[in-house]
């Protein structure tokens, strides 16, 4: 990789993919409207969210979970730098664990039982996505025979066929990640949906709000490129993968209502663990020679 | 208009409270969110947090139990901010004006920036007070607010 292509891609995730990230999360506040009958807001319509919370008196109780909110976004930006230039997928893994242990803990700091409560559930939601966050990257690994999400975007036969299981749990991981029903049970974002108020963010406010709508925007972004390496090239298809799976979470968000963290648990671990695990064997068994 | 401005105008978070109102005009204001009204489509948001919140809308009388109640979430929520009182029991005290045991309206308590008159208010001018109210809050510096001794040295002014 040249220095001119590196620092193409560093640029891409770290300038370009907030805007992008930014019109994802429109897209989901219209989509979800228009799927309820109602007009929606804008597309842009974060950004003014964003610009109004930095401009709103900084004023917090625990500065501690501003500074924890700061490492949540700068582990997201880290993470999606580490996609997009083809680093290791397991180094990024425990890159985004670490930004979702600041949130939480940053939840822990402030003393609001709506923040002790939300913030004990997204312990459990950190609990449901991440090993079939680590059987996605083994998978990949199997096939490519490499964690390095460069070798996946070099590959030339999509993994998808051989890797449907993937994209199931993958629709349960952006539910999961970006709070929506039915797995909603830690906060919820925007469209007038409360659970505990907001869970974690119940004591955070203005700039330091400003913070985490921020992350949730390369959150998505990384979320996409994500899903995107189970068909990575030609790249076009790989977007279409990942704006798929967005998709098909946001709908079913808007069909589904918010359910328990036990059962959310249960279909973790007694659903997509599992069958995470079938598609594994799989893909072990059939792996050729080169694999 | 600047950049700051026009956001402020574009995403106001709303907290709604029923100060003792007979829930008329509370189900006004939800009546505002479905496909009729649809007031997402402006960028309101009915945020259940006062700490997230740009607009309190204030419905009822206000009685000496929640008098305390409405301070408490005025004052958490972050400047700039802009107060409505929608309805006329919110505005004035309206049929409860001298009852023994309301104050007689949300201005009694907090400073109010918007009266919506109505029994009950229609979504039509609930929304028409909240903009009203939005060309205030755009043009707020970050502090705009007397704090809270000076809001009650000028309630005990006016009580004089």
């Amino acid at each position: 990789m040249s220095i001119v292509d590196t620092v193409l891609r560093l640029l891409l995730a770290v300038v370009v993919a907030p805007w992008v990230g930014m019109l994802l999360v429109g897209l989901d506040r219209k989509l979800s409207a228009r799927l309820q009958g109602r007009v929606g807001p804008p597309l842009t319509q974060p950004f003014y969210d964003l610009v109004k919370l930095l401009a709103k008196q900084g004023d917090t109780t625990s500065r501690f979970q501003t500074a924890c909110l700061a490492l949540f976004l700068a582990s997201n930006v880290v993470s999606l730098a580490l996609v997009l230039m083809g680093g290791d997928l397991l180094v990024m893994l425990f890159v985004l664990a670490f930004g979702a242990v600041a949130y939480i803990v940053g939840g822990f700091s402030a003393k609001s039982p709506y923040s002790q409560l939300g913030t004990q559930r997204e312990l459990l939601q950190l609990l449901t996505y991440e090993p079939l966050l680590v059987f996605l990257a083994v998978g990949i690994y199997l096939r490519t025979g490499s964690f390095l999400a460069s070798a996946a975007f070099s590959h030339a036969e999509p993994l998808l066929p051989e890797m449907p299981v993937f994209v199931l749990t993958l629709i349960a991981v952006f539910g999961i990640k970006l709070r929506k029903s039915p797995f909603d049970i830690a906060s919820s974002p925007h469209h007038g949906h409360q659970e505990v108020v907001r869970g974690p963010l119940s004591e955070v406010a203005g700039p330091s709000l400003a913070l985490v709508e921020l992350a949730h925007w390369y959150e998505v972004v990384l979320l996409v490129a994500l899903a995107s390496l189970l068909w990575a090239s030609p790249i076009w298809a790989g977007a279409l993968v990942g704006l798929g799976c967005l998709l098909a979470s946001i709908v079913v968000d808007n069909v589904a209502a918010r359910l328990t963290w036990s059962w959310m648990l249960r279909f973790g671990w007694l659903v997509a663990v599992p069958a995470s695990i079938l598609n594994l064997i799989y893909l072990y068994a059939t792996r050729g020679g080169g694999g | 208009m600047n950049l700051i401005q026009k956001a402020r105008m574009k995403s106001p978070w709303v907290l709604h409270f029923n100060a003792g109102s007979c829930n008329g005009c509370d189900i006004e204001i939800l009546s505002c969110l479905t496909p009729v009204y649809d007031i997402e489509r402006f960028g309101a948001v009915n945020v259940g947090n006062p700490k997230h919140a740009d607009v309190l809308l204030v419905t009822g009388p206000v009685n000496r139990r929640n008098e305390r109640v409405l301070r408490n979430l005025y004052e958490q929520m972050l400047d700039p901010k802009i107060v409505v009182a929608v309805g006329t029991c919110a505005s004035s005290g309206g049929v409860f004006h001298n009852c023994y045991n309301c104050l007689g309206g949300v201005d009694k308590v907090i400073p109010v920036d918007v009266y919506v008159p109505g029994c009950a208010a229609k979504p039509e001018t609930i929304i028409e007070g909240v903009i009203l109210g939005l060309e205030k809050l755009a043009k707020m510096p970050a502090k705009a607010r007397p704090g809270r001794q000076e809001a009650k040295a000028e309630s005990a002014e006016a009580e004089r």
